[in-house]
């Protein structure tokens, strides 16, 4: 392999896993935060992209503001599952509401398989995202390279939502400890819901650029990304935002170099991220950047 | 008598009407009231193997779908004739040993249990060195890694393709008799010490640990034996439909499998086996749901596929939402029960 085919295969892997990194941050705050792994939120990130499918087909909107609604919206099915499926099994055993989460994320799965059917339909790429950029003797889709682009501006927003609004705050108090923080006056249920919307919207934004990608969407697409996303929140240290953001590199580089390093193993890659969780649980359960968690 | 041998004679007298029950529908039932039978058997096997580790021993885990797929693929190829591999495997011909080997049933069963479960007893040694929501998404993970291998080892599984032309074995002697021995397996080991030991660990790992429970081990024990009994299940799943795929073996399969448990109650072998009746019966009825119905010749309501999946979603939300502990709870059926019941009702009239 060439230095120009590893560079060009190093961009995709950062790529692709900037979209892992995208959808991991909704996992990570909401496990940060209630201990549990939303199983729904891949196929809520497979919701926006039927969200925007529709905006740009249906309405004929231009393809950003579909691309908002589409995050407004999902942010609003993230709060709702919130509030409607988990908020009543808060004090409930937390297998209870892990079942309940896989229940969603059927639901949802199906209920698309119902209404929009299973036949894969084919996503519009915007035309700033079609050209392929040449670098000398590397090649990279332009989508490429904007997805990094459009994903740091967004990790951006979320240092400032984290760590300097008052908003984040108090999520970072909710995630050190749910008893004491509404003794200080703050509403955990509305820190809750802001954090599933901000996740949810954060995944749309992810979702909607890996249905550019490959450009289709069909209503089971989350379920591999919504795993490797999982796989690289705990791989950074689940309940770390910057860490689900630097597992998904980890992930998403590995992953594309291994195929291109060996083509014959490309049908593995899917068990590839598994493989990869088994071996951080058993050596390093905190992940890369996690604190020690009391039991 | 003692209740004790009252309780005994009681269940050998019903296994017997049981047994009596298979016979008729041999006889008389038509074919498709028999699967749907062999179909109950093999969900009640499922479900209280699967109900021994996620309810009685409090570890959620959601791979049943791998060891199911381990037992199938293994007895099937073993009861595969050496002419029907050559002519199913278009891509990759068969591996040596595999080609030419064809067993019996029994024995291709029992070796799809036993593969089953070393894979299980591997398995466990990393899996329970995790816990709670952790150990579910690395059991689901060794689900899928599965379903992977099984799609690419064209030698051995024929990939994508799967196995057609499976022998169809599995009768109902089959599929109620192995329904009975995990039954009668499972309930004589929750009612022994290691029984006690198990519902020791569900509910406080610690302090069970600080009891002398090696809880490690009996976790691995309960793992090892429910991959066990769900690959024989397998083997006989797969010689009851004939056509083994990777894609049956996805997680809708444990989907189905948690349902089943949840509903019936986690931690109570009688739920499990209610609710996998009523699952397996219940998923029938609401075919209907997908087909179009024709109201008095005058209205036709076109069918809606997949919506039977969406119906049983809500109804485990709904569960988990309104009734947590299921039909059951943790509660058994006892034939002291049963003779309780009806003296209240005797004295009431």
């Amino acid at each position: 392999m060439t230095f120009q085919l590893f560079i060009q295969q190093l961009i995709n892997g950062i790529s692709l896993g900037t979209l892992y990194g995208l959808i991991a941050i909704g996992y990570t705050m909401v496990y940060g935060i209630l201990r549990l792994i939303n199983f729904a939120h891949a196929d809520v990130m497979m919701m926006s992209t039927y969200f925007a499918f529709f905006g740009i087909s249906m309405f004929a909107l231009p393809w950003w503001v579909a691309a908002i609604i589409a995050m407004i919206l999902t942010a609003l099915l993230g709060i709702m599952i919130d509030q409607g499926a988990y908020r009543p099994l808060r004090r409930a055993p937390r297998i209870s509401a892990l079942i309940t989460a896989i229940g969603v994320s059927f639901l949802l799965e199906n209920l698309g398989l119902v209404i929009f059917g299973s036949r894969p339909k084919a996503f519009f790429r915007p035309e700033i995202f079609r050209p392929v950029w040449q670098f000398g003797k590397i090649h990279v889709l332009s989508l490429s390279v904007y997805t990094i682009f459009i994903t740091l501006i967004l990790l951006v927003f979320v240092y400032i939502i984290i760590y300097r609004a008052r908003i984040g705050m108090a999520m970072r108090a909710v995630s050190r400890d749910m008893q004491t923080v509404p003794l200080m006056g703050i509403d955990v249920n509305r820190v809750i819901a802001f954090t599933f919307g901000m996740g949810s919207a954060l995944a749309a934004a992810g979702g909607i650029l890996w249905a550019m990608k490959y450009p289709q969407i069909e209503p089971l697409m989350g379920i591999f990304p919504g795993l490797k996303a999982f796989v690289a929140a705990v791989l950074g240290g689940i309940g770390n935002v910057f860490g689900a953001v630097i597992g998904g590199f980890i992930l998403g580089i590995t992953e594309i170099l291994l195929v291109a390093f060996f083509p014959e193993l490309s049908g593995y890659r899917d068990a590839f991220a598994f493989l990869l969780l088994i071996l951080v649980l058993l050596f390093r359960p905190t992940g890369i950047m996690g604190e020690e968690l009391p039991e | 008598m003692t209740p004790k041998t009252r309780d005994r004679w009681l269940t050998y007298l019903s296994v017997l009407a049981l047994l009596g029950i298979l016979l008729l529908a041999q006889e008389y039932a038509d074919e498709y009231q028999v699967r749907i039978l062999n179909m109950v058997a093999i969900y009640i096997t499922l479900a209280v193997s699967y109900n021994l580790i996620n309810g009685v021993t409090g570890q959620f885990s959601l791979e049943p779908n791998a060891f199911v797929a381990l037992g199938a693929y293994t007895a099937s190829l073993l009861t595969l004739t050496a002419s029907e591999k050559e002519m199913s495997f278009i891509i990759d011909p068969c591996i040596w040993p595999l080609s030419v080997i064809s067993i019996p049933f029994l024995p291709a069963v029992i070796i799809g249990g036993l593969i089953a479960a070393f894979f299980g007893f591997l398995m466990g040694f990393p899996v329970f060195r995790v816990r709670g929501d952790y150990l579910a998404i690395v059991t689901l993970g060794f689900g899928e890694v599965i379903r992977v291998v099984a799609n690419n080892l064209q030698s051995v599984t024929n990939g994508p393709l799967g196995l057609k032309g499976i022998a169809p074995y599995t009768n109902l002697w089959w599929s109620w008799g192995l329904a009975l021995i995990t039954l009668f397996v499972i309930n004589r080991l929750v009612k022994s010490s290691y029984g006690r030991a198990l519902k020791a660990i569900r509910q406080n790992e610690l302090a069970a640990e600080s009891m002398g429970i090696n809880a490690f081990r009996h976790k691995l024990l309960a793992f090892t034996l429910s991959a066990f009994f769900e690959g024989m299940a397998g083997a006989l799943l797969a010689h009851l439909i004939t056509t083994i795929s990777p894609m049956l073996f996805t997680f809708f399969l444990t989907f189905n499998l948690l349902i089943i448990i949840t509903i019936g109650g986690l931690g109570s072998i009688t739920g499990s086996v209610l609710a996998a009746i009523a699952f397996a019966w219940g998923s029938e009825l609401l075919r209907a749901v997908e087909e179009p119905m024709n109201i008095l010749g005058l209205l036709t309501i076109p069918g809606i596929p997949g919506m039977r999946m969406v119906i049983f979603s809500i109804i485990l939300i709904v569960v988990m939402l309104f009734a947590r502990q299921g039909f059951m709870g943790r509660r058994e059926f006892t034939w002291q029960w049963l003779f309780d019941r009806m003296h209240i009702k005797e004295s009431g009239l």
